[in-house]
This record gives structure tokens, sequence and C-alpha cells, in this order.
């Protein structure tokens, strides 16, 4: 064969392999298109008109005029309520955030130190609750701790006198901890499961103390865990709302509620919208911070 | 680790162990029990009876909701089985424009706060059926049909991740293989990607129907007047205050995610040792 045919057939082949690249990628568009046109129809264009609402203004009569652009809806999270519905919100997240990290870290490190199949049975056991109704795991809660509940006659019986904790900041964070727990154990368990073992010896070895070698060897090594358990409980207590609702009995005003009272009874959309984003913003701080930090898929 | 089986931190590991079990599981053993207890008080025994579920079952209001609810997961879980699958099959297996924004896009969904996707939801509609009205004369209103619209629009990320790993998992080289013998494109995926990711499509349905009755929040924001879901009510009965019906209405619910628990992992587990059989016998395609 002269070379000019063996250039010829080779360009021929290109061209074909180019087109056959070119078909693929039609086919993979084709087959991306009904979802992604509904994606952004039902999802993408409805954060577009949140975020066009936060600037627009609340009129009189509670009606919201699209016209008269500016940042008062903003500026009204700097007033004295707002903010301390922010800061609320903020700490009892934390606090539910380190509660459910003290409880499932020893729990995860339990989890991974077992058998395959306790193992097993363990994560399959923390998983169940996760998948039964939501609004009935906050509801089981409010009975145990009503007045005269179960949990008030256990203390009572025990000399302790009886509990009335149902409708408190303590309330909430027990059913945002029953709520998210599984969200922290999983990670956790992940990380720690992947732990080289031999290090820990290696570092009881060189003589260091158990609490020594968990503060230089084994958390800096399950951080990954610790911070992807810590962004998927903050995140969502953050924003929770039937939880509060019910267990905080609305006197405990969270970020969640407020929202929903700016829309369903107050109708100032502006504001409701600006906090909406300002939720949606520690939403994408944390998870870049989780992504940088070099966590994989969420 | 050696630590973890021995001495004071091997007991305190198997107590904090004890104690994060008892607490997953006390509150709803405890529910299940109240329900049937014949104390007027919803935290309280006061001997067996199996009244409230009585009651429930005469309960037209109840029903209806449910109805509602059902109506609403099985539609929003079979449109967005079919479009999380496209995707996701779109995301793993080919390159095209906008693939990374689409990516994104369907990654917000499961970050996004309960709370801002009813915002995102009910602004949408308003704005939406305002325009319509407007251009088309069409008067429509909040019902049914929004409900549906939003559950697909979340459970569609929650699919395609689901639908995802599987695909991820699953040896390309089938697929060539079906094409070297001449399958056609619908041939190959229907014997031969189809039954390979089914457990993943499946599993992905599965969290659909959970995700959609589970839905309070969104729901509350986009239901109309005649189409409130059992959550939703259930969730306004609850503010109202506490009855023994709704302890009953609330373990039916249960039993109902348990059944759906239940369902996902037999499924996965049929399906697993049936693809390893069939690979085994005739090499995974008929």
């Amino acid at each position: 064969m002269s070379d000019a045919t063996l250039e010829q057939s080779r360009r021929a082949l290109g061209e074909a392999e180019r087109q056959r690249e070119r078909s693929e990628r039609r086919r993979g568009f084709i087959l991306a298109l009904p979802s992604f046109a509904y994606m952004v129809i039902f999802f993408a264009i409805p954060l577009v008109i949140v975020l066009v609402y936060s600037f627009a203004t609340r009129t009189s009569t509670g009606s919201t005029a699209l016209s008269d652009w500016n940042l008062d809806a903003y500026r009204k999270l700097g007033e004295p309520i707002v903010r301390n519905v922010v800061v609320r919100s903020v700490i009892l997240a934390l606090i539910t955030t380190l509660v459910c990290l003290v409880v499932a870290y020893p729990f995860a490190w339990f989890c991974a130190t077992r058998s395959a199949l306790t193992r097993n049975l363990l994560l399959v056991a923390v998983m169940i609750p996760f998948w039964t109704n939501f609004l009935v795991r906050n509801y089981a809660w409010r009975i145990l701790l009503s007045a005269g509940g179960p949990i008030s006659s256990f203390t009572e019986a025990i000399g302790l006198g009886e509990t009335n904790i149902l409708f408190t900041k303590t309330a909430v964070v027990i059913g945002l901890v029953y709520a998210y727990l599984p969200f922290m154990i999983l990670p956790l368990y992940a990380s720690i499961d992947r732990l080289d073992r031999r290090l820990v010896e290696a570092s009881s070895d060189l003589y260091a103390s158990g609490p020594q070698t968990f503060r230089r060897v084994v958390l800096p090594l399950t951080m990954p865990g610790v911070i992807a358990g810590s962004i998927l409980v903050f995140v969502p207590s953050m924003g929770a709302y039937v939880t509060p609702e019910l267990l905080g009995g609305g006197k405990e005003t969270l970020l969640g509620s407020y929202i929903v009272t700016q829309f369903l009874t107050a109708r100032n959309w502006p504001v409701g919208a600006s906090l909406s984003f300002v939720l949606m913003a520690v939403m994408l701080v944390s998870t870049i911070i989780y992504f940088r930090s070099g966590g994989k898929n969420l | 680790m050696s630590a973890g089986r021995r001495g004071l931190g091997g007991g305190l590991l198997r107590f904090n162990g004890a104690v994060v079990l008892a607490f997953l599981y006390a509150p709803i053993i405890l529910l299940v029990v109240f329900s049937f207890s014949a104390s007027r008080l919803p935290g309280q025994w006061g001997g067996f009876t199996t009244e409230w579920y009585q009651t429930l079952f005469d309960d037209s209001r109840i029903q209806r909701t449910i109805w509602v609810s059902l109506r609403v997961a099985l539609v929003s879980t079979v449109i967005s089985t079919v479009l999380g699958t496209m995707s996701a099959l779109a995301l793993e297996r080919f390159r095209f424009r906008g693939r990374r924004v689409f990516d994104a896009l369907l990654y917000l969904p499961i970050i996004i706060p309960d709370v801002t996707m009813a915002v995102m939801m009910l602004m949408f509609f308003t704005q939406a059926f305002d325009l319509l009205e407007v251009v088309f004369g069409l008067g429509l209103s909040k019902g049914f049909a929004t409900i549906i619209v939003s559950h697909v629009a979340f459970n569609i990320a929650f699919v395609s991740v689901v639908v995802r790993a599987r695909v991820a998992g699953m040896d390309a080289t089938l697929e060539q293989a079906a094409a070297d013998l001449y399958a056609s494109r619908w041939q190959t995926f229907r014997y031969v990607t189809l039954p390979l990711i089914a457990p993943g499509v499946l599993g992905g349905a599965l969290l659909a129907i959970t995700l959609s009755l589970d839905d309070v929040v969104v729901t509350q924001f986009v239901a109309g007047p005649g189409s409130t879901t059992l959550p939703v009510y259930v969730f306004s009965l609850i503010r109202k205050g506490v009855t023994p019906t709704i302890n009953a209405v609330s373990v039916i619910m249960l039993v109902a995610s348990l059944i759906l628990v239940a369902g996902s992992v037999a499924l996965q587990r049929a399906s697993a040792a049936r693809g390893r059989q069939r690979l085994q016998t005739t090499g995974g395609i008929q």
C-alpha cells in the first residue's frame, strides 16, 4: 500500500471516529434533555424567582410590587427580631451537631470494630429509623415528652420529679438529634472503617497515650467523616421547620418557621425570600467547605 | 482497634452502643404501644383497645387524604424514576454540552433545605399562574398537579444519584459485546443495560415513594384546598393538639414506611442473587 492511500484511509478513519463521537454526544444530550428541561423549568427558574423577589418591595396590602428594586429585605436581617431568630437557629443547629458528633463518634467506632455480620446489622439498625416517616418520628417524641408521658413518669418514679421539657429548646434539640443522627453516624463510620489500624498501633508503640493517639492520629485521619457528618447535620437543622413546630411549640421561633410565617401569615414575601437565600448560602458555603476538605460525593 | 475490646474503653463503647440503639428505637416502639392504649391521653397507658384504629377507619377525611398521598406518591415516583434513570445514564455514559451544569443542577435538590424548596415552588406557581392568566386567560390554581410537579422536582435528583451508583459499578463491556452481536440500541438497553441496573432503578423508585410520602413542608406550600396529603393533614392535627387517633394514624404511616424499607432490602437481595446466577449460567444475555 502506498503512503498516499494509507494517509487517505487514516483520514477517513479519523473522520468516521469524529462523526461517531458527534453522534454519541447528540445521543447523550437527547437522553438528558427531558430531565434537564424539567430541572431548568421547575427548579432553576423558581430559584431565580426567589432571588428576584428578595429585591422587591412589599406593598401595604401584603402583595409584592415587582418594580421598586431595593435591598430592604436584606437590611431587615440586621433588625433585632430577625437577627435573634438567625442567631438562635445557628446556636441550636450547632448544639445539635455537637451532640450528634459526641454520640455518633464512639458508636461509629464501635460499629467499625465489630465482625462483618454485627457491623452490617448495626448499620441496618441505624438506617431503619432514618427510612421511617419523618413526621411520625417527631410525633413520637411529642408523646414521649408530654406532661404525664412516659419520660416524665419514669423520672418521677426514680425520684427525680416530673420532667417538663416539651416546648423548650431541649426538646427541639432532642428531636433534631433523633432526626439527623444517622447522617452523622454513616460518614463517620465510612472514614473510621478506612482508617489504617496499623497507624494506631504504631502510635501506641511510640509511647503515645490513648488520648494522644486519638488527638494526633485518629482524629486528623477521620476528619473528612467529621466534617461531612457535621455539615449533613448542621444544614438541615438550620432549616428545620417540622421539629421546632412540633416540639418547640412555636415558642422558640427558628429560621425555618420564621420563613414559613413570612409566606403563609405575615405575607412579607421579600423578607421570606431573602431569608431563604441566606439559608441557601449557608448550605452552599458548607458544601464548598466539604468538597475543599477532600470530600467526595455527598 | 485493640483498645476497643478491652477493659473500661470497650465497656463504655458497648454502653454507648446500647444507649444509641435504645434512643433510636424506644420512641417508635412506645408509639406503637400507646396506639393500643385505652387512655384518652395519648402518652398514658389505660388498658388495651383497638378503638382508635376503629375511629380511624370511620374517618372519611383521613381516608381521603390517604388516597391523595398514594396517588401523588405513585404518579410522582413513576415520572421521577423514568427521568432520573435517563439522566443517570446520560451523565454516567455520555459526554455532551452542558453536562457539568446539569450535574451541578441535579445536586442542588439533595442539599437544599425543605423550606427553601417550598418557597421556590410557591413563588414559581404563583408567578406562572399569573402569567398564564394574563397571556392565555387560563385560571389555574394549586392542587394535585402542583404537588406532583414539586415532588418530581426533588425526586429526580435522588433517583438519579441511586441509579448512577449502579450504572458506574456496571461493566460497560457487556453493552459493547451486545452491540458487537448486532443487538440494536433498544435491544441492548432492554436486554443488557436495564436488567443490570434494575436494582438501582427499584432502589431509586422506593426512595422516591418514601420521600414523597414523607414530605410535609413543600406539599403544605403547594397544596390546594381539596388536595391535602396525609402528612400535611396530620401535621395540622398535631399542631391543634395530640389525640389517641393521631397515634393510630402514625402507626399506620410507620408500618407503610417499614414495608417500603423491607421491600427495598428484599428486592436488592433478590435481584443481586438473580443477577449472579444468570451471569454464571448464561453469561448474562438470553
